[in-house]
């Protein structure tokens, strides 16, 4: 008789933990898909916002055209990227270069420099790069957090048998290891 | 970096299971010398539970009231609102909201009960003293505050603390009633009178030893704290230079109160009596680590 209760109570800890350990597992993986789609919310709110710096610019430093043209296109270029890794980091790279030129504008124009308006939105673009790397962290935070309780004991034991697998990082491109160049 | 995070979290609950612990002896001794037995115990705790976790709940708004601190205009505050999204972000956390205090002093603080009830606020002093990388860093300290759920682990020890207060206040008072006797159900003789000396000794004592206790759950929250923010930012650099920049910076910070000094990032009235002969008490009671301390610990990272 207490052999049988010994028995039952253990099962049902065990369904118990089974329970927990699924819940687990599958609330950190929608976690990685949230940290996913929030790292393009950032890069599509970043390209949002230089039109408007272009605009700015163009009041002050008209002349500068090949600047400025430099921008533009590095933004539409980033908007046809394909979705490859190796191709999103080129376009990225292009685009953070063309930025740090227009940026650098405002050291030769100082009417440009003191214009609230530019010195906003240098402000928003630096915010936002830091969102965009802020937001690829907590990918890869999530990752980890997820990959560790998937091949922990004893949760390993049924991971596969549910259909859990294993995720990769985000990881910077060749591309992107190499500094973007400023060129004047 | 994890690790670090990892093992201060288990000193911290073994130093508040260390204190529940403490809090129930004292409890039963108390009990024990002035008759009243368990009983006793248990309404100081329903009391003391009671009062903290009002306190708790409302933790935000009261924090806030009691520093005059208001809403910053995100316009205005175009920089410190960016990087507070940024770090959220990094954190998964949901936007606290976030307060101005005018104050010279530079000092942050966080609070609420939860992160979904949470606010930070920062001194005027803070914004205009600190560059980018600093500020980004004291925000982030903050933010792990809210996220290690620090707001209910003080809480925790504020509750032992006042539950042990209360106890031991009770036993006096009884234990005086009684003309220093104690009384049991069916006592024969009385218990020898060495041990109602020691039990009046400790219990005057106890208060300040839960004190002690809670100072040292604060530090090491603290610390934590200084550990997790660095995991946000990934980058140590800025919160060191912050604290150093809070080290060289003597104000004092006149929005805070005693009863405060555990919010904010650096000791509001600082180090008052820290060398000296009773410098080792004195620090026993600080609810922040010493920030040269602090700094060792980050440049380790």
């Amino acid at each position: 008789m207490i052999a049988l209760i010994v028995v039952l109570v253990i099962v049902a800890l065990a369904v118990i933990y089974l329970i927990a350990a699924y819940n687990g597992l599958i609330r950190r993986r929608n976690q990685i898909e949230n940290a996913w789609s929030q790292i393009d919310v950032q890069l599509k709110r970043r390209l949002d916002l230089i039109p408007n710096l272009v605009e700015t610019v163009k009041g002050y430093a008209a002349h500068e055209q090949a600047t400025l043209e430099r921008v533009i296109q590095a933004r539409n270029a980033a908007i046809a990227a394909p979705d490859t890794p190796h191709a999103q980091a080129e376009a990225d790279n292009q685009l953070t270069g063309a930025l740090k030129s227009i940026f650098a504008l405002g050291e030769a124009y100082p009417d440009l420099k003191a214009n609230q308006n530019f010195l906003q939105l240098q402000e928003e673009l630096t915010a936002t790069e830091g969102r965009v790397a802020y937001a690829r962290q907590f990918y890869n935070d999530s990752v980890l957090g997820y990959n560790n309780k998937l091949e922990q004991f004893p949760t390993m034991l049924f991971a596969k048998a549910m259909n859990f697998q294993r995720r990769e990082y985000f990881e910077a491109d060749e591309a992107a290891r190499t500094a973007p160049t400023v060129q004047f | 970096m994890f690790e670090l995070i990892r093992s201060n979290k288990r000193r911290s609950a073994a130093l508040i299971a260390g204190f529940v612990v403490l809090a129930v002896l004292i409890g039963l001794a108390a009990g024990y010398v002035s008759g009243f037995g368990p009983a006793g115990m248990i309404v100081a705790f329903v009391i003391a539970a009671v009062m903290a976790f009002v306190s708790y709940w409302k933790s935000d708004k009261i924090a806030l009231a009691v520093s005059r601190a208001h809403r910053a205009d995100p316009q205005q505050y175009r920089r410190l609102y960016n990087l507070v999204e940024g770090l959220c972000i990094a954190g998964g956390l949901p936007q606290p909201a976030v307060y101005i205090i005018d104050d010279p002093a530079p000092n942050a603080f966080a609070t609420g009960r939860n992160p979904n009830h949470a606010a930070i606020a920062v001194t005027t002093g803070l914004l205009e003293k600190l560059n980018r990388v600093e500020l980004e860093g004291v925000i982030a300290h903050e933010l792990s505050h809210i996220k290690n759920y620090d707001i209910l682990v003080s809480t925790l020890a504020v509750t032992l603390v006042g539950a042990v207060a209360l106890i031991t206040d009770m036993a006096i008072r009884t234990m005086w009633w009684n003309g220093g006797r104690v009384r049991r159900q069916g006592d024969r003789g009385g218990g020898h009178p060495l041990f109602a000396v020691i039990g009046l000794v400790l219990l005057i004592v106890a208060p300040l030893i839960a004190r002690a206790m809670q100072a040292a759950v604060s530090r090491k929250r603290e610390s934590l704290a200084d550990v997790s923010a660095c995991q946000l930012t990934r980058y140590p650099p800025g919160l060191i230079s912050a604290l150093e920049k809070l080290k060289a910076d003597t104000t004092v910070t006149h929005s805070a109160s005693t009863a405060t000094a555990h919010l904010w990032i650096e000791q509001p009235m600082s180090g008052v009596g820290d060398r000296g002969k009773f410098g080792s008490l004195h620090r026993m009671f600080n609810t922040h680590p010493p920030l040269d301390e602090r700094i060792a610990l980050l440049k380790e990272l």
